[in-house]
């Protein structure tokens, strides 16, 4: 068993499902991916997949490591994005194997990792949802975070404390999406739901079910 | 793009019935009671049409025993089986909200001959 592919996110839109009812999907392109290298207990210490994502786009400048590390392993196609994903009780998976949606057949629900769109340096409001003070009737605290603790005692600021930084472009897991659709021509994902990232973002797509046991 | 247009593809109905902003027209709408489904009938006037696509809907409005009613419909609905043209209106704009304001024989609407 795989425990995902990688893939990108294409979009939202919205699909009609047999009750009539109207339902938010996100399409993501999953894969092909093609089996790069294989992570064994013996080797590694642990058991695992390293996938590359195959797109239709012209691949330059990778550099003669790289090309080497494809080219030992048998790995025709050319690829420039590799991920990790464990694997399974998996035997029949060779290094040079293409998979694709087909993977995600009877799977009712997965978790998706991306990168979330950066917001940049961001205040308390936006970054944690605080309240803020009034913007007017004489008030002067607007979007300030407040106080930050109490005073003698403890004498600072207790970590963790939710102040404004850096908001967004970090990774994200979204756990159980529904899986709405598979269209395996165009290995098309249709996941109830959004995703974090922008359209075109790298994601990963994994079954919700892999590491319950 | 494309992808999103083509996923959309198959939950397009193949031909939407002709009708204007400011016909009155009536929509067949599935209604699931229980286990039995019936086709429920709801006159109006339509005064808005939005969205593209799959998102493309059209809001009619009544009014009934006094009060306005505006029901939303997806064009690409299932539930939207038919929609006929009663009375064809002229009108000189895309959203007709200004009916809202309106009562009585002001709300009317000129017909189209």
């Amino acid at each position: 068993m795989i425990e995902g592919l990688i893939g990108r996110k294409i979009g939202m839109t919205q699909i009609i499902n047999e009750n009539g009812e109207m339902i938010p999907v996100t399409v993501i392109k999953t894969g092909p991916c093609v089996v790069v290298q294989k992570k064994t207990v013996d080797k590694d210490g642990y058991e695992a997949v390293q996938l590359g994502l195959i797109e239709n786009k012209k691949i330059k400048n990778l550099n003669k490591p790289f090309k080497g590390h494809l080219e030992k392993r048998g790995v025709k196609q050319l690829v420039k994005i590799l991920r990790e994903v464990r694997v399974k009780d998996e035997k029949e998976l060779e290094e040079g194997k293409e998979l694709t949606v087909d993977l995600f057949e009877n799977v009712k629900k997965v978790n998706v990792v991306g990168i979330s769109k950066g917001k940049g340096f961001q205040g308390v409001m936006k970054r944690h949802g605080f309240g803020g003070g009034r913007m007017s009737h004489g008030s002067k605290i607007h979007r300030t975070p407040g106080s930050t603790g109490a005073a003698t005692y403890p004498g600072r600021v207790m970590k963790g404390k939710k102040l404004p930084g850096q908001t967004g472009n970090k990774r994200i897991t979204v756990k159980n999406l529904k899986v709405e659709k598979i269209m395996k021509e165009e290995n098309l994902l249709l996941v109830r739901g959004a995703v974090p990232g922008p359209n075109g973002g790298l994601v990963i797509v994994k079954n919700s079910e892999f590491r319950r046991g | 793009m494309e992808i999103l247009s083509k996923v959309e593809q198959e939950y397009l109905k193949k031909e939407i019935p002709a009708f204007n902003i400011g016909d009155t027209v009536k929509v067949s709408v599935k209604v699931k009671e229980g286990e039995k489904e019936r086709t429920q009938i709801y006159e109006g006037v339509v005064i808005a049409r939005k969205g593209s696509g799959i998102r493309e809907t059209i809001t009619v409005r009544r009014v009934s025993y006094g009060i306005g009613v505006e029901r939303i419909f997806p064009l690409h609905s299932p539930t939207v089986q038919d929609i006929k043209v009663v009375r064809r209106g002229i009108v000189r704009r895309s959203k007709l909200y200004y009916l809202r304001n309106l009562v009585g024989k002001k709300a009317r609407i000129k017909e189209r001959r």
